[in-house]
């Protein structure tokens, strides 16, 4: 067996539906036991991926491997890929024994065997003793459970699962996020997680793949997405984020000092994907967090600017404030944590210094 | 959480790729679906299509004592305007269907309104009710009106018994009357099941967003109900209107001879008369005469519908 | 009505006062229409019946006296077995060819995509509107054009013909009311296409499928007008009715055939309406 790092290689892929292009051109590779999400707004291609990867949607152009094997011509029951559907997709005609034993019959064991094996599944899903049970008798959460038992007890190579938690409230799924994260981890198959709550992406996955239109645009840990976006629109989708257009007026290496207009001047740090040359025109962005909100004015020139207090919002854990600049068409957002009792001492219309650090300032291409 | 249920690497065969037109068929979706669509689409073929054909081409024969001469001629379909019975009996016919149209489908519409609106409970029960009798023996249904209209028929014999007349009424049977009210009946619950599913489908937000907006009843009902049931009241109308044109059991049973329609005359083509070219030119000339009258009243329903969007914004 | 009243009407909703301005009164005018309709479609038909217990050879009022003597004649008559018998035969393979064509077929269309399914759906469709006659006469044209002769065999294939388009929404509509994502999972979990669907699209198609058989029948089993052309020296049993009309000796018992017809497909597609309807009604509806 091929026991190179990646398990699944994407290369080159497309897929077309007529005119449109639900994936464009993707290549990128998914490591052996890896946590992987695909993330992305609405209707990007995700889906569509998860199924190009399962077998039921072949590629218009370009290739997939599993294991090092090429995928092409190999339909979904020949692939060593199991899938958790976004509705779960119960068979209502089977209790949930037969369901979770559904994939067996192919695996050549004995009756015996396979009954223990869906016992121990039953187990491992917290739900022993609902063997018996019919497919309607079981709610949203233990639905979810018994569509990742069937999956699981073939011993896929990789897990694919389309938004699985999307059909669940929201305590439910924030249990679910961390059991699964544990599940993962005990059993060391790769997951593919479709999603796209950009919290739950964050929270559960080891790496991170932002799509847009049919295109990967970043592919990332947790970490380095959040703070090191490659282009305007990752940064935008994941958390919120400040930005301001500006012109390079000098570059040392990695640093830079950004003329922002209204915003003053700016010192950064580019993050090696960008080349910063005198006289570029860059964005600069900022995330709401890390810009620190004063009363007085502080004594730097640069990464500094005046505003005047906005509309605030109280979100307990933390307060947005929204700080109107001269020259700025939108306010800039500032999230300041409620490490004290928050008392209410920002008034509307005071006058506030905004200032951040350098190496909180993302550069980004314009 | 431990689980020997799982182990970490999974060992399974090696995935074989599919040979050739496995191949073939798993990257072309299409060809799956014509595929498994061949053996439904090629017996349409078979038994519709290609005997339609033959129909035509008999058409342009003509029948030689017990043969078929099967020289090219338009002669079948000089002879239909030569005797003008022909066309005189295509527009009866056309016309006796339009009236049963009309006639089934404003009495069925309160009917549908009903089902779709005032139902409640018991949906499934009045839909089976509708149903039932259009599935069972068209014969049948034919044959009780012969029964009911007839000389020592259910009415007269029953009108005779109660005394209120002496001699039987003759005008009930065998003429186009008794046709229309046969056929009337005969196709009722094929045009309750279009409309009620078109009104079944409006929004009811709609209809409370008209009377919000100061509609009364029946302005929201002209407004409102009426043109957004139109695509089913249109397709009910086909639906009768198309088969009806071409019957021959019904003028046959009920009609007498002043009540014959084109059907007729077509059937006894392929009978008696044993002139099948002559038969086929006519109905082809019959499916030709209800294409036109389809497509003239589509463009008019087109027309009506268009206008009254007109109006109404 | 006045944006007032139709408040009034809304907050009158809100106490769970049955009428409100959708409803009107449930028992209002459209519902003794409603009656009435029901009465104009099922009166006539009751006729069959009730005449057939009539002990008197006319069929005219007053009613004479109860008798089943025209259902032991009917019983008696050997025409009438034989048409039965070659009625039962066609139906059985009418069903079953058109329901296998209709599964074949509402597959293909609820689970493919494919050019040009509209018009193909539309050719399929087409028997619908088709004037009978128009196929009854080019079936027996091309019967004679390929030297065959008329047979229960071309009534059969005529009848196929027309219980396809029927079969086949039947199980759209069946196959729609079901997600493609079992199907899916089933391949997904292991199983060829051949396994799954005897695993998952059958059984979850099942009353689809057996809705279809007995309308198929039914079709097959009333069915006259394509008959009467295709018919050779068997008849089936609406071609014996309508060979013993002319004989007004013949009536009576005619009138108990039709009566039990009438009984026998009513039980048969009250029963497949009520199992394709169950949970469906709008979407099934839409369908015929
Ligand atoms: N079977 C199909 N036929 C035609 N277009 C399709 C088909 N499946 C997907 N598409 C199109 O491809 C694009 C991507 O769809 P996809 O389902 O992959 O999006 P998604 O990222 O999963 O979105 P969502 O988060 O809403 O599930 C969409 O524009 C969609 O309309
Ligand atoms: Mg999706």
């Amino acid at each position: 067996m091929n026991q190179s790092k990646a398990i699944i290689a994407i290369k080159d892929c497309s897929k077309h539906f007529g005119p449109v292009r639900a994936v464009d051109d993707i290549s990128f590779d998914i490591d052996r036991g890896e946590f992987f999400s695909l993330l992305g707004p609405s209707g990007c291609g995700k889906t569509t991926l998860l199924r190009m990867l399962a077998g039921f949607e072949q590629p218009s152009m370009g290739n997939i491997f599993i294991d090092g094997q090429p995928m092409a011509g190999v339909p979904p029951h020949h692939r060593p890929t199991n899938m958790v559907f976004q509705n779960y997709a119960i068979f209502p005609h089977l209790n949930v024994r037969k369901n979770i034993a559904y994939g067996m019959r192919t695996s050549g064991l004995g009756r015996g065997e396979i009954n223990a094996k869906v016992d121990e599944m039953l187990e491992l899903i917290k739900l022993p003793g609902f063997g018996g049970r019919a497919a309607h008798q079981l709610s949203g959460g233990q639905r979810q459970r018994v569509a990742l038992a069937r999956a699981l007890i073939k011993k896929p190579k990789v897990l694919l699962l389309d938004e699985p938690l999307g059909a669940l409230d929201k305590k439910l799924r924030e249990e679910m996020q961390l059991e699964l994260r544990l599940l993962q981890r005990s059993v060391g198959i790769t997951f593919v997680f479709v999603t796209h709550d950009q919290e739950e992406a964050l929270t559960m996955s080891d790496r991170i793949a932002v799509m847009s239109m049919g295109k990967v645009l970043q592919i990332e840990t947790p970490t380095r997405l959040y703070e090191m976006p490659n282009c305007r629109e990752v940064a935008g989708f994941i958390g919120s984020m400040n930005f301001f257009d500006g012109r390079v007026s000098s570059a040392a290496g990695e640093a830079a000092t950004i003329d922002a207009g209204p915003i003053g001047q700016v010192r950064g740090v580019a993050n090696g994907r960008l080349k910063v040359n005198k006289g570029d025109a860059i964005t600069v962005a900022i995330r709401p967090e890390k810009i620190n909100l004063s009363n007085e004015q502080p004594n730097v020139g640069h990464n500094v600017v005046e505003g005047k207090l906005g509309p605030s919002t109280y979100l307990g854990d933390r307060s947005y404030f929204y700080v109107n600049v001269v020259g700025l068409a939108k306010p800039i957002a500032v999230a300041s944590q409620n490490a004290d009792r928050a008392t209410g001492q920002h008034r509307a219309d005071q006058k506030v210094w905004l200032t951040w650090r350098e190496e909180s300032v993302v550069l980004l291409d314009r | 959480m431990a689980n020997k249920a799982i182990a970490a690497s999974a060992a399974r065969a090696a995935p074989r790729p599919a040979s050739g037109v496995s191949a073939f068929f798993l990257k072309h979706e299409w060809a799956r679906g014509y595929t498994l669509l061949s053996p439904t689409l090629g017996v349409m073929i078979i038994a519709m299509c290609v005997p339609v054909f033959m129909l035509t081409a008999h058409s342009f024969w003509t029948q030689n004592y017990l043969t078929i001469d099967k020289t090219f001629t338009f002669a079948n379909y000089v002879q239909f305007w030569e005797k003008e019975i022909y066309f005189k009996l295509l527009v009866k016919s056309i016309k006796i269907s339009a009236i049963v149209t009309f006639t089934t489908v404003v009495l069925a519409y309160p009917m549908a309104y009903f089902m779709a609106f005032k139902v409640k409970k018991n949906k499934l029960v009045w839909l089976i009710l509708i149903t039932v009798p259009f599935w069972t023996s068209f014969l049948l249904r034919v044959f009780a009106w012969k029964i009911i209209l007839g000389f020592n028929g259910v009415i007269n014999s029953g009108l005779i018994s109660l005394g209120l007349i002496q001699e039987p009424l003759e005008f009930l049977l065998y003429n186009p009357t008794a046709v229309i009210i046969t056929l009337a009946h005969a196709w009722a619950a094929f045009v309750i099941l279009p409309i009620y599913v078109s009104l079944e489908k409006i929004d009811r937000s709609l209809l409370e967003a008209a009377t919000d907006l100061g509609d009364g009843p029946v302005s929201r009902f002209l407004r409102v109900t009426l043109p957004l049931s139109m695509p089913g009241v249109i397709a009910a109308c086909l639906f009768v209107f198309i088969p009806t044109v071409g019957d021959y059991v019904t003028p046959k049973l009920v009609g007498g001879t002043e009540g014959i329609m084109i059907g007729n005359i077509i059937q006894s083509q392929f009978g008696k008369a044993n002139n099948w070219p002559l038969g086929s030119a006519l109905s082809i000339y019959m499916v030709f005469g209800i294409t036109l009258c389809v497509l003239g009243f589509l463009l008019v329903a087109r027309l009506i519908t268009k206008g009254g969007s007109l109006k109404a914004s | 009505m006045s944006i007032v009243a139709s408040k009034a009407a809304k907050s009158a909703a809100h106490v769970h006062v049955p009428s409100s301005i959708m409803e009107g009164r449930p028992y209002g005018g459209l519902f003794f229409y409603a009656v009435f309709y029901l009465s104009f479609i099922y009166i006539p038909v009751l006729f069959l019946p009730l005449f057939s217990f009539n002990d008197s050879i006319y069929i005219a009022f007053p009613l004479k006296g109860f008798t089943t003597k025209w259902y032991g004649e009917m019983a008696a008559s050997n025409g009438l077995i034989e048409a039965l018998k070659n009625s039962l035969k066609v139906g059985t393979a009418v069903c079953i060819i058109s329901t296998i064509f209709g599964v074949l077929a509402a597959k293909a269309m609820t689970r493919y995509r494919f050019p040009a399914k509209g018009p193909i759906t539309g050719l399929i469709m087409l028997p619908f509107v088709v004037p009978g006659i128009i196929l009854g006469i080019a079936l027996l044209i091309l019967t004679y054009s390929m030297g065959m002769e008329l047979s229960l065999f071309t009534i059969a294939v005529s009848h196929v013909l027309l219980a396809v388009p029927f079969s086949m929404l039947v199980l759209i509509s069946r196959m729609e009311g079901f997600d493609k994502n079992l199907e899916e999972a089933s391949l997904d979990l292991g199983e060829g296409p051949w396994r799954t669907f005897w695993q998952v699209t059958f059984p979850l198609t099942l009353p689809g499928i057996v809705a279809s058989l007995l309308l198929c029948f039914s079709v097959s089993f009333d069915e006259f007008i394509l008959a009467f052309f295709l018919s050779g020296n068997e008849a089936t049993l609406p071609i014996y009715i309508w060979s013993q009309l002319r004989f007004p000796s013949k009536l009576p018992s005619v009138l108990a055939l039709g009566a039990c017809i009438f009984v026998f497909s009513c039980v048969l597609v009250t029963f497949s309406e009520w199992l394709r309807r169950r949970g469906v009604q709008v979407k099934t509806a839409s369908s015929v």
